[in-house]
């Protein structure tokens, strides 16, 4: 060639390079916060992942997970086609069928099992973001044995909250976070709302005079932003938020015009000691509760608009027995000197300075730093305010508190917490999301009684108890549930115990099922406790050589631990290749400013043979002739698949899967018969519906007419009734009186005192299970797992991206442990339990607990799973905790084996593990153990990658011309009114930067 | 040209990270890998990608530090994200044998020109802050671009002419500008916030900027402490107190 | 070596002999054109090394490719008349002299490639280019007394003086180095590089990355203290002690064979500075290791 070597060539760079030929909208499912996403689409490929600005989850940004999605489409752990075992289970061996034979074959299963009794057949969908329409599924085919994943998850937080206030931290609120000025995080990683939380925080720290208060014994993430760290110990949280609210009493830094108002704090309990209505609220005629005020001087109903109520005092019933304000009992509790700072610091590890110090700014912030806001309303008493006036203190919490036997009192404690201030649901407080508030508790109850038998089931399976005769028990109040949820193990089980059906189903406890029908859960690994047991319950056979389980159908989407344990595999799409509706019928996407419902639709062809498994579930309805799956001619109801259902399908009066477009002409939102052309209105206003509440229902829901008459109007309330705080549970303490013996549903006799102890009326604080188990002194430290940000559970490892973020995970430890124990940074460690051990590698920190060891969650995975090499990181230094926590725990007198759960919910507690750090002798460094056999590859799995150039072919041809570059500030407004001279992007400049 | 343009560039685009809102999600990361793997730089080759080492060209990368502070016996965590600072004095510039790297006039961005790139590697020795990726697969020098594909871009809606990065970040630690013009909003936000340049000591004067984390509150800042209303045994006072006061 | 050929030439010790010439410029040549070649063979882009030429104006790199090709013009032809016409003086001889300019100009080049990089303390520092010269003079002067002494030439005395010279002062110069290093407090820290100065120790908890990548593995290059301080025993050891007890032996006392014992020199030497270069490239810690694990550089 003819070149001048000194010649210097000037690059010429297309500056203008149009990255698509074509954008979609759809929404995220690298996690389940759902953001609004843009998918920028070249030659057939995905380009590039970019988050929706106009979406009101994400409003622009994209997280780790999801800007990954194109490796998660890009996967060579994807399944290609329906598969059936050939091998035993565990080995992996499948062959390839066809879809006609796989729908026959698990229609087969299916339809035997439901004439011979459909409770014989166990659904369990864990990550499951249509459990409105697999809960009805089941419902249909006449299974009780149905729930998702919240049992393991963090079924405390919601039950908790929504037996408390009607609506919970976790996705059903969220912070002020425009106005809030003192926010405090219990126990949160990273949570569901992951891109929310980030913004959220963002934008109060660029504010100034907010602090952010984080308690975790992990100093990662968010806690490593916060203004002050709690490195508190774990499952002491309950001691530390009493002595908050002992502080908070003793100066008498509480709202009681709100608690009067809008809470159960003034009804008057009866005390009466052996009555069955003992503990129970007096009311009068009208059935309302009654409340001794103070001006009348009289007891009066709760319904009337205007009373002083008394909050503490003897007073006499008309009947002439005795009763007391629900808030003395409360008070009395917690004024108890066993909360005061200094009886909770040494169990808490929080010094009784600090307590003293976050309740004195607590108080600051709610009483001395009102946030008042022009704008009128009327309560739902009919009185008018001219002014929205709040306390702008806020909370959030999640798995840290729930993850815990004592998870279900935590949480409440934190809720109340958050009433005693006055800041639940006013301006610069915790904020609920709709449907939410609702009723607390909010129904509808449970079905699936012994006693309710026929076809279809008489209503959705999981509910919300409102005492023991909702419970699913048999005549002698034993367990009929295969999870045991709804017994008087764990009475208020809404979410069921996804965690114990494996063991259930293996020990035939209550009774043996059929067939083991599971979806999106990786529960032969990270979703299990006692992962050796687990492989053993799903492989163990019966003396005639059966599989004690005897069928398993799953569906996955990838090649996971579990599609080796399944019998038939019904392989799913990706969430860009298929149809999916985030229903407020469900697990909605509303945020504290109004509803909002969303949809997938399909933004790129699947190029393999797999279906969604929506349609599968329908297709199945059809073939066993379900009712609401065929019509009256036998013919399937939505032959159009699930489009067809989530346009058409009616759950009540104008009441169908998403709110938005309804009715002949789509000009309804809420309520209207079905719109044939909704999806299309849907995909054109980006893939999701909202609905921006005025402003005068943007406040006070559970006692704003205007509101409670719209979320009425939407069928999320029975009525347009205010919704009162529970503080004090007469829910619980009907299940207490139950445990005395008194009614007609009483727990069998070895439960009493565990129903008795753990139905207090008000939060107690007990010791998490683990830490009383015989011997636990030999494993002094406590055991914790978090959420990496970067990856969601099982499935970031299959990512090229995200698995080089991190392929092997750590077990961190405080230096200061770590040098008592002789062991010095990257050692390699022998972590044990009662249950097992597990051998990794640790990395010393100081922001660390020094009780507590902790490591990413989910890291570890099984030789020949997901698609990786069998020498990946993940197979050989990665590792699980999943090996050491007991799905069962002794408890009691007679040390029954209870499951290793919260008493009252069923939620599993995963946090409560204690374990022992030894350092490895030097032969055993290098690689993790215990090591399980390989699992076999995919059959015509793809061949593995050596050089991955995603992107090579997809840089696009330039188009004319250069814009001059524009200047980004994050949260503009805030930083403005901090910094002299910046520009506030809600002015003008509207917007830019700005992205909340 | 491998030449520094000879008047320092007036226009010096850059980004500026916010340390104290930065929770070390690794968003930017991904979000920048996935722009640029298609974008003036594509691929963004991955080596062995489900394998036993994968390894892969990140134009951004996190980091997480913790300080302590020997003294106090305070700690910190801080996640540090980091990327090309574009440097006024760049080393990988000047070092380059065969002008493939250079920094433009109009803007200050450090570039390579895969095209001419012969792969000696001399500018990655050259970096001080580990920016500059090879890619072992086509035997040549990448690097952050500042995404110069998208701020320039009009095929791109307005909102969106930054870099992938800036506009991807959840918690909004970043910021992009011109950080040569001290009334533009960076650098009074740099100017606000006391914002840091890396490693100055080296004398590559460079053009991002670091925003500090800052002062924990806690601790030292006592507020006003409560005042019991009274102490008697188990608050019996107060209860008393209560019974016939109108509170609400 | 090529500078040695040219100035004991200039200095009549060295026959204009043509078989000399040529065994002497071959040996020099191949070494010469084998580094270029293999480190050409190192790039991404072995095709494109022609390139490397043009920006002669700022990077080392680029000159030192430059005047090194420019180099064999006038030694070449130094050479062929040596060789071919078998004369080393007059105008051959300005042309010789020519090249061992640009030889150490070529050198010194290489030198600077090193220098240059602030980024590595244990290279950016005065001591790294009259390093390089004094060490190339001295490998090349032991060279060409061995070759010389092999065709059993009678002015081998004054080259061993000369060669004893230069490998003494190469010797103390590597010695001040080392002494100048271990001294040497570090110019950048892990504070520095985060910033945080201010907020005490900084340590990294987690890298970006579980694996390895590119940076670390191009310069994270770590080496053990006691592996560090065998090897600089070996480099003083067999690079300089050695060949200078044979020089001086075979210089002063009546050694038989002495073309034998200066071989040994040779290689002793040879094997010395290679263990001396590899010390050079391990002990440099380049900043970037800050980001990486290390907490000062
Ligand atoms: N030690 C420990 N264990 C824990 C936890 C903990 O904190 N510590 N957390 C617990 C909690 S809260 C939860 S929620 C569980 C989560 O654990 P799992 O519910 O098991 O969630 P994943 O690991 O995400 O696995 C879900 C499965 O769904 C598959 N999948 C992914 N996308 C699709 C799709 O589009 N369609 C279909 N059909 N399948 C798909 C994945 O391949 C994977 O096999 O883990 C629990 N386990
Ligand atoms: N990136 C990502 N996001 C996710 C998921 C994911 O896998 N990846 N999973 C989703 C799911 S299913 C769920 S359930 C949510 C869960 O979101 P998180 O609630 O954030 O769940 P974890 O990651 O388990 O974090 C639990 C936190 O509680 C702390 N903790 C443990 N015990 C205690 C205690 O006794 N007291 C206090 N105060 N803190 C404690 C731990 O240190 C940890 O920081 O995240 C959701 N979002
Ligand atoms: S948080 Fe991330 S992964 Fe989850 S939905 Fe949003 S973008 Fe997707
Ligand atoms: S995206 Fe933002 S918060 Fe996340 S790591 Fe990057 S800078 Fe930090
Ligand atoms: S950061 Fe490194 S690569 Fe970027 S300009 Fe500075 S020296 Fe060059
Ligand atoms: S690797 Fe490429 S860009 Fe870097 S110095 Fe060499 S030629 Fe220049
Ligand atoms: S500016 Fe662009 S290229 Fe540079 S780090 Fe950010 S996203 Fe990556
Ligand atoms: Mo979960």
């Amino acid at each position: 060639m003819v070149a001048n070597p000194f010649e210097t060539v000037k690059e010429k760079v297309d500056l203008s390079v149009d990255p698509s030929d074509e954008v979609k909208t759809t929404t995220c499912y690298m996690c389940a916060c759902r953001c609004g996403v843009k998918v920028h689409l070249k030659n057939g490929k995905v380009r590039y992942l970019e988050g929706n600005p106009d979406h009101p989850v994400n409003k622009g940004v994209l997280c780790a997970k999801g800007s990954a999605g194109i490796m998660n489409q890009n996967s060579p752990a994807k399944l290609k086609k329906p598969l059936l075992r050939t091998g035993e289970r565990g080995s992996g061996e499948f062959r390839e069928i066809e879809w006609d034979e796989a729908l026959a074959l698990a229609a087969e299963w299916l339809g035997d099992t439901r004439r011979k009794d459909p409770h014989k057949l166990a659904f369990f969908t864990g990550r499951d973001q249509s459990q409105s329409f697999t809960g009805w599924w089941a419902k249909q085919y006449g299974t009780r044995n149905f729930a998702a994943h919240g049992g393991f998850c963090s079924v405390n937080m919601a039950a908790g909250g929504l037996y408390t206030l009607g609506g919970a931290f976790w996705e059903f609120g969220e912070p002020d976070w425009d106005l809030t000025r003192y926010f405090m995080m219990f126990g949160v990683a990273e949570d569901h709302d992951s891109n929310p939380i980030k913004a959220g925080i963002g934008k109060m720290k660029s504010r100034a005079g907010t602090k952010f208060v984080s308690i975790n014994p992990c100093r990662t993430g968010y806690s490593a932003v916060a203004d002050e760290w709690v490195g508190v110990r774990p499952g002491t949280d309950g001691l530390f938020v009493f002595a908050l609210i002992h502080e908070l009493l003793r100066a008498e830094k509480i709202d009681f015009a709100s608690l009067a108002r809008y809470s159960n704090a003034p009804w008057l309990v009866i005390q009466d000691p052996g009555a069955a209505d003992d503990g129970l609220f007096a009311r009068g005629e009208d059935g309302q509760p009654l409340v001794y005020d103070l001006e009348s001087k009289s007891l009066v109903s709760f319904s009337t608009p205007d009373f002083k109520p008394a909050f503490a005092g003897e007073r006499t019933l008309p009947d002439g027995r005795k009763a007391v304000p629900s808030f003395e009992l409360l008070a009395r509790r917690y004024l108890s000197d066993a909360y005061s700072p200094d009886a909770v610091a040494e169990q808490t590890g929080v010094s009784a300075d600090a307590i003293r110090r976050i309740a004195a700014e607590l108080a600051e912030a709610a009483f001395e730093s009102e946030v008042v806001l022009d704008v009128p309303w009327t309560d739902a008493w009919g009185r008018k305010h001219d002014k929205m006036i709040g306390r702008p203190v806020s909370f959030h919490a999640m798995r840290g508190i729930s993850a815990h036997s004592n998870g279900f009192h935590t949480c409440r404690a934190i809720h109340i917490l958050q009433a005693l201030l006055g800041s639940v649901d006013t301006p610069g407080g915790w904020r609920n999301k709709a449907p939410f508030p609702r009723p607390a508790p909010p129904g509808p109850k449970p079905a699936g009684h012994a006693a309710d038998g026929g076809l279809p089931l008489g209503g959705m399976p999981l509910g919300t108890p409102f005492g023991p005769e909702d419970l699913i028990v048999d005549d002698a109040g034993e367990p009929v549930r295969i999870d045991k949820a709804y017994s008087w193990e764990h009475p208020l089980s809404a979410h069921g115990l996804m965690h114990m059906v494996l063991h259930n189903a293996w020990a035939g406890d209550p009774e043996p099922v059929d067939v083991l029908f599971m979806y999106m859960a990786n529960m032969a690994w990270n979703s299990s406790m006692n992962t050796a047991g687990t492989l053993k319950y799903l492989t163990d056979k019966d003396e005639n050589g059966e599989y004690r389980i005897p069928k398993i159908i799953y569906s996955d989407a990838f090649y996971s631990e579990t599609v080796a344990y399944a019998d038939l595999i019904l392989p799913d799409t990706t969430y860009l290749e298929r149809w999916d509706c985030i229903s407020l019928l469900d697990r909605p996407i509303s945020s504290a400013h109004g509803p909002a419902d969303a949809i997938r639709h399909p933004v790129v062809q699947p190029d393999r043979d797999v279906r969604p498994f929506q349609d599968v579930l329908l297709d199945l309805g059809a073939r066993l002739g379900m009712e609401g799956f065929v019509k009256d001619d036998g013919s399937a109801a939505y032959p159009g698949g699930y489009p067809d259902y989530i346009t058409n399908h009616v759950r009540g009066p104008g009441i169908g899967p998403l709110a938005g477009w309804r009715g002949k002409d789509g000009d309804q939102h809420g309520r209207g018969d079905p719109n044939p052309d909704q999806l299309d209105r849907y995909i054109e206003h980006g893939a999701f519906w909202h609905h921006d509440l005025a402003p005068e229902q943007q406040y006070y829901k559970h006692a704003n007419q205007s509101y409670l008459d719209y979320s009425h109007g939407m069928g999320w309330i029975g009525a347009a009734a205010p919704i009162t705080f529970q503080l004090y549970s007469e829910t619980l303490q009907k299940f207490r009186l139950a445990a005395m013996g008194h009614g007609a549903h009483v727990p069998p006799e070895r439960h009493r005192e565990r129903v008795k102890e753990y139905f207090d009326p008000l939060p107690i604080w007990y010791a998490p299970f683990e830490d009383e188990v015989d011997g636990v002194d030999e494993y002094p430290l406590h055991a914790l797992t978090q959420r990496p940000m970067h990856m969601y559970h099982s499935w970031g490892s299959q990512n090229a991206w995200l698995r080089q973020i991190t392929a092997a995970n750590r077990l961190f430890m405080h230096v200061d442990t770590a040098r008592e124990l002789g062991i010095e940074d990257n050692d390699w460690v022998r972590v044990s339990s009662r249950t097992g051990y597990v051998k990794g590698q640790v990395k010393l920190v100081r922001g660390v607990n020094p009780q507590t060891v902790w490591t990413w969650n989910a890291i570890g995975k099984r030789k020949g799973s997901w698609g990786l090499s069998k020498d990946a990181p993940e197979s050989n230094r990665g590792f699980l905790l999943n090996h050491l926590i007991d799905e069962l725990v002794p408890r009691g007198a007679e040390k029954a084996r209870y499951s290793n759960s919260d008493p009252v919910t069923g939620q599993a507690a995963w946090f409560d593990l204690r374990v022992k750090v030894e350092k490895c002798a030097p032969e055993e460094a290098g690689l993790t153990d215990p090591l399980y056999p390989d699992i076999a590859p995919m059959p015509e799995a793809p061949e593995r990658l050596d050089v991955l150039r995603y992107g090579k072919d997809l840089t696009g041809t330039p188009t004319a011309g250069t814009a001059e570059a524009e200047d980004w500030i994050a949260h503009r407004h805030e930083l403005a009114q901090t910094i002299e001279g910046m520009r506030d992007g809600q002015y003008g400049r509207a917007g830019k930067g700005d992205k909340a | 040209m491998t030449q520094l343009p000879s008047t320092p560039p007036q226009k010096k685009l850059g980004l500026v990270i916010d340390l104290d809102i930065c929770v070390g999600c690794h968003a930017c990361a991904v979000n920048c890998k996935e722009w640029n793997t298609g974008g003036h730089s594509a691929p963004l080759t991955d080596l062995d990608p489900y394998g036993a080492k994968p390894k892969g060209v990140w134009f951004n990368r996190i980091h997480t530090f913790e300080a302590h502070n020997e003294e106090t016996g305070e700690s910190r965590t801080v996640h540090f994200p980091k990327s090309c600072l574009h440097c006024d004095d760049a080393p990988c510039v000047t070092v380059c044998p065969t002008g493939a790297s250079y920094k433009r006039e109009e803007d200050g961005i450090v570039l390579v020109n895969g095209d001419i790139c012969i792969g000696c590697k001399l500018c990655s020795w050259a970096c001080p802050y580990g920016a500059r990726e090879y890619d072992e697969d086509e035997g040549v020098m990448k690097k952050c671009t500042l995404c110069i594909d998208r701020i320039y871009n009009e095929a791109l809606p307005e909102e969106n002419r930054v870099p992938a990065c800036v506009s991807t970040c959840p918690a909004g630690a970043r910021h992009f500008g011109d950080l040569g013009d001290p009334q533009s909003d960076v650098s009074l936000l740099v100017e606000a916030r006391g914002g840091v340049a890396l490693m100055p000591e080296q004398g590559t004067r460079p053009v991002n900027r670091y925003l500090p984390p800052r002062q924990k509150t806690g601790k030292d800042v006592a507020p006003r402490m409560l005042e019991h209303q009274d102490d008697s045994n188990e608050g019996a006072g107060l209860l008393a107190r209560w019974v016939d006061k109108i509170l609400s | 070596m090529l500078i040695w050929l040219a100035v004991f030439a200039g200095l009549g010790w060295l026959p204009a002999g043509q078989l000399f010439g040529f065994i002497a410029f071959a040996i020099a040549f191949i070494l010469v054109a084998g580094g270029l070649l293999s480190s050409t063979f190192h790039l991404g882009h072995p095709e494109r090394a022609w390139r490397a030429m043009s920006q002669w104006k700022t990077s080392w790199l680029s000159r030192e490719g430059l005047i090194a090709v420019l180099t064999f013009i006038p030694t070449g032809l130094f050479a062929a008349g040596w060789v071919f016409l078998g004369r080393n003086d007059g105008a051959l001889l300005m042309l010789g002299a020519a090249g061992a300019l640009m030889s150490l100009m070529t050198v010194y080049c290489t030198a600077m490639i090193y220098a240059s990089l602030k980024a590595i303390p244990a290279w950016s520092n005065v001591w790294t280019p009259p390093a390089y010269l004094v060490l190339s003079l001295a490998t090349g002067a032991v060279l060409v007394t061995f070759i010389s002494a092999v065709f059993g030439l009678d002015t081998v005395q004054p080259m061993i003086v000369t060669a004893l010279i230069a490998l003494a002062a190469a010797l103390a110069i590597k010695l001040a180095y080392w002494s100048a290093r271990s001294g040497a407090a570090p110019v950048s820290t892990s504070a520095s590089a985060t910033g945080m100065d201010r907020f005490g120790k900084v340590t990294l908890i987690e890298a970006p990355h579980s694996e390895s990548n590119y940076l670390m593995e191009e310069m994270g290059f770590r080496i053990a203290r006691k592996h560090a301080s065998k090897l600089r025993a070996y480099a003083i050891g067999l690079g300089f002690l050695l060949p200078l007890a044979l020089l001086a032996a075979v210089g002063w006392t009546q050694l038989p064979m002495p073309e034998i014992w200066l071989g040994v020199a040779v290689l002793s030497c040879a094997f010395g500075i290679i263990a001396e270069r590899w010390l050079f490239f391990a002990e440099a810690r380049h900043v970037v290791t800050l980001y990486y694990g290390e907490t000062s550089a």
